[in-house]
């Protein structure tokens, strides 16, 4: 017996709404042998890890707060991924976005008024934009990769922020912790009720579904798509792919740098030396699970949210490491990757040989 | 050159005894019965052709025969022996070789290291080459072992496969489509070869769409159609009208020419000294090349593939920019516009290949009615939001207009047979009545019965008053619906010269590299 790939003629549909479900079928059937491994009572270890957090309030509210960031990166980077532009380094352009989002409160905290807010977050989309643009302007330029230029400059803004909030941005009535100063009102992101969600949630919502507008029904959309499956298509339709690849990271960044910023405005309150739990490598797998379309993306950040809260309540109740969020993460980009082979390949089981030897297949 | 002499020789089937009989053979894709029970069987020392449609079987069949498919069902047995024949290797080792239609050749390596690279052990180099130059000579195929493969015109890298073959002393040679690549010249210095092999006792199975040149050196044929052999026959005793017939199994629709004497009016495309460099190492570098193509007529472009059709076709498109008056549209100089732009002008454009590059295979067909139509004013596009009602509706008429099949309704474009799919591409762009048509390949791979709507509908917008060029690598095509005639050789073009006073020995001799004289001229 052997297995074999089959060619399907198109898309299956069946399978474009299954592979994420039977992905996070196999996500927790892996998680609770990881469990079982471990020592500890498997059924327990998910129910603590993935059940118990939707029973209550505070935890809920901790799944939108972590949601939300999430869900705005992984909408920028289904823009990138669908035109077939691999930005890996979202969490850079959250971090640089939340430094030039969070300057004016820090610099100049008298500056406060109505105008504080708007130009905090606009400033925040530029930066992420900004530094997203670096790695697209290598590609177009010099045809560099972007996979690995965009992934370095993660690290570059993390120690710039380091720096910072060390040094010049530290506050200086702080004891000398590094930590900047606390923003004033005028610099916070309003709350949502009385937990820690802010006016951050609802702005990501519409994100998502005018991203969702754009995608099926505009030009843009339209020149997105095609550019991902296939650029020389796109270039006979009179799209440039430099021009795309800009938009695309520019787009990414954005969407990144306001989450920094929102993030440091209505949840830190201040900018400290780490400001995230690695969003913007968590959103790839968001922006995957989901699809690369935003509808599934919103259902996926609060997946993905939910693994963060169970693996601190593991951690708390089980004395598992709070690691196991990311091996689960890890799984779920696994498997969520794997399963996309079924919607355009069949699985058969066969007694026969290859269909044809490699390398004669090329050219029959 | 093989003339008249060697139609004379008596084409006999030689009755020698059989070297592979196929018995039943099955092989089934899916729903697709690919072949059906075929019985075939090939005498030693015979050139036998294997004809049919597109999609009738032919490729299913010589894969299994090479090793590279396993039939369902049914038997092959080789020199009376039943054999299973299960990998590419086995069939060489008894004695099977191919030559493929696409080379699988390394354009960076040099003609012996590719050579070396299909035995297992190769041995000596400077053995391996003296062995190719002495086999090459011997067969009238002379090849330099020590030339990079990427320098090398395509009947060159045909040779290369051929003497690959050969070195390997094979019994049984398939050969996929051979001439489509060559001039008429090269073409008959093949058919030498291949007639001198067959006298030797090495069995050939010729697989063409050119019943002329399968008249003229096959001994004996087999006529596949929908997966089954529907007639075996002696090709001599046929004609080319009676061979096509059994192949697609109801009269062939010629096309027609209502008014040989067209009405020619203004030039609409004028390409004036255009020169493009090579964007790569083995792309061709475009040099001054002079053309007008004038409402009501159709002008092609003849040439072996791999001479700058495809650079020349982005240049005329707007895919690769030039200078701005290497081409006008309408007396407009745009050689520096993008495609978009070229198409507001009434321009309309078909690329040589329909998947990837003519339609997004993903993509279903009305979304890709809007890849070369969103500027166009055809309503599918306002204020950036895209109108899939128009689309579909657009997608319906091109479905009925140009009869494209599909299993349901607005399929993906990948779904479609390769006939179709052409169909589809180039309906879209009739479907707007351009005034001003470039079309690479119209029928590449098509078969008859679409192949003629697709010419027929090229004349009638031609006479309708548009200009119409065509490439083309298909001569038959060329004569059949060309007013006139122009020929590209390692960028270079020939002038264009009248279809009527045009003979293939002119084009043969333009395209082995005269072309560079006369555009020169």
């Amino acid at each position: 017996m052997r297995i074999e790939l089959v060619k399907r003629k198109e898309q299956s549909r069946a399978m474009l709404l299954l592979s994420p479900l039977i992905a996070v079928g196999l996500t927790l059937i892996t998680a609770a042998l990881l469990f079982i491994v471990t020592g500890k009572d498997p059924a327990l270890g998910l129910y603590k890890f993935f059940i118990e957090p939707l029973t209550d309030t505070w935890s809920l509210q901790e799944i939108v707060v972590k949601a939300t960031p999430l869900i705005l990166i992984a909408c920028g980077l289904s823009v990138c991924f669908l035109s077939n532009n691999w930005n890996i380094g979202a969490e850079g352009q959250f971090v640089f976005g939340a430094i030039c989002g969070c300057f004016l409160p820090i610099l100049f905290p008298e500056f406060a008024n109505g105008a504080t807010l708007p130009l905090m977050l606009l400033f925040g989309a530029l930066g992420g934009a900004a530094w997203a643009f670096i790695p697209a302007i290598l590609k177009t330029r010099f045809n560099t990769n972007e996979i690995l230029t965009s992934l370095m400059l993660v690290y570059v803004a993390g120690l710039l922020l380091d720096y910072l909030v060390r040094g010049p941005w530290r506050d200086p009535g702080g004891f000398n912790f590094p930590e900047s100063r606390i923003f004033s009102d005028a610099a916070t992101l309003p709350a949502i009720g009385d937990g820690r969600m802010s006016l951050s949630a609802p702005i990501a919502l519409i994100v998502v579904v005018v991203l969702a507008i754009v995608l099926a029904r505009t030009m843009k959309g339209f020149e997105i798509r095609v550019m991902g499956e296939s650029p020389r298509a796109g270039s006979f339709a009179g799209f440039s792919a430099k021009k795309l690849t800009l938009f695309a990271f520019a787009f990414a960044g954005a969407m990144a740098g306001l989450a920094g910023t929102m993030e440091v405005s209505g949840s830190l309150n201040q900018l400290l030396p780490s400001i995230s739990p690695g969003y913007g490598f968590t959103a790839i797998i968001v922006a995957f699970l989901g699809r690369l379309n935003p509808v599934g993306i919103l259902v996926a950040g609060f997946i993905l949210a939910l693994s963060y809260i169970g693996g601190e309540a593991v951690q708390a109740s089980m004395g598992v490491s709070d690691k196991i969020a990311s091996v689960i993460q890890g799984l779920l980009l696994f498997y969520v990757l794997a399963c996309d082979t079924l919607i355009l390949y069949q699985v058969r089981l066969s007694r026969a040989r290859p269909a044809a030897i490699a390398g004669e297949a090329e050219h029959v | 050159m093989a003339g008249e002499e060697d139609r004379t020789h008596a084409q006999k089937r030689p009755e020698t005894g059989t070297l592979l009989d196929a018995r039943g053979l099955t092989k089934r894709f899916g729903d697709i019965l690919a072949n059906d029970r075929v019985d075939l069987a090939i005498n030693t020392g015979e050139i036998h052709a294997l004809l049919g449609e597109n999609g009738a079987g032919k490729s299913t069949l010589v894969k299994m025969f090479y090793g590279s498919l396993e039939p369902d069902g049914g038997a092959i047995s080789w020199q009376g022996r039943t054999v299973a024949i299960t990998s590419p290797a086995e069939a060489r080792a008894l004695g099977i070789g191919m030559v493929f239609q696409h080379f699988s050749l390394f354009e960076a390596l040099t003609v012996a290291e590719n050579i070396a690279l299909a035995f297992p052990k190769p041995g000596n180099m400077r053995k391996l080459a003296a062995r190719i130059r002495e086999v090459s000579e011997d067969y009238g195929l002379p090849l330099d072992p020590d030339a990079v493969v990427a320098d090398l015109p395509v009947g060159i890298r045909q040779r290369i496969e051929i003497v690959r073959c050969l070195l390997q002393e094979p019994r049984l040679i398939i050969m996929d489509e051979p001439t489509s690549v060559l001039t008429p010249q090269e073409a008959d210095r093949l058919f030498l070869t291949l007639q001198r092999l067959a006298s030797e006792g090495c069995a050939v199975l010729y697989i063409s769409h050119r019943l002329e040149e399968v008249q003229r050196i096959c001994h004996h044929a087999t006529i596949l159609r929908h997966g089954k052999v529907v007639r075996e026959c002696d090709p001599t005793r046929e004609t080319a009208a009676s061979l096509a017939r059994m192949m697609v199994g109801t009269e062939v629709m010629g096309v027609s020419i209502t008014d040989h004497e067209p009405a020619i009016g203004r030039t609409r495309l004028a390409l004036r000294n255009l020169t493009s460099p090579a964007t790569n190492p083995f792309a061709t570098e475009l040099r001054g090349i002079n053309l007008d193509v004038r409402a009501g007529e159709v002008v092609a472009i003849a040439g072996v593939a791999g001479n700058g059709q495809g650079e020349l076709f982005d240049a005329v498109s707007g895919e690769v920019r030039v200078g701005p008056d290497m081409v006008c549209l309408d007396d407009g100089p745009c050689g520096n516009r993008d495609i978009t732009w070229r198409r507001r002008r009434n321009a309309a454009f078909v690329p040589e290949e329909r998947l990837g590059h003519g339609a997004v295979p993903g993509m279903k067909l009305s979304q890709n009615v809007i890849l070369t139509r969103h500027g166009t004013g055809d309503g599918l596009s306002s204020a950036g939001f895209l109108s899939s009602k128009m689309a579909v509706g657009i997608e319906q008429r091109i479905k009925k207009t140009y009869d494209v099949r599909m299993s349901h309704d607005d399929p993906e474009a990948r779904s479609l047979s390769g006939g179709n799919l052409q169909k589809f591409v180039v309906g879209r762009e009739l479907d707007r009545k351009p005034g001003i048509l470039v079309v690479n390949q119209p029928t590449w791979g098509v078969d008859a019965g679409a192949a003629a709507l697709i010419r027929q509908a090229l004349i009638d917008l031609a006479r309708s008053g548009s200009a119409v060029l065509v490439i083309s690598q298909d001569l038959d095509e060329i004569f059949e619906i060309a007013d006139r005639i122009a020929v590209i050789s390692r960028g270079h073009l020939s002038g264009a010269e009248d279809a009527r006073t045009m003979t293939r020995e002119r084009i043969g001799l333009l395209m082995a590299g005269d072309a560079e004289k006369a555009g020169a001229a």
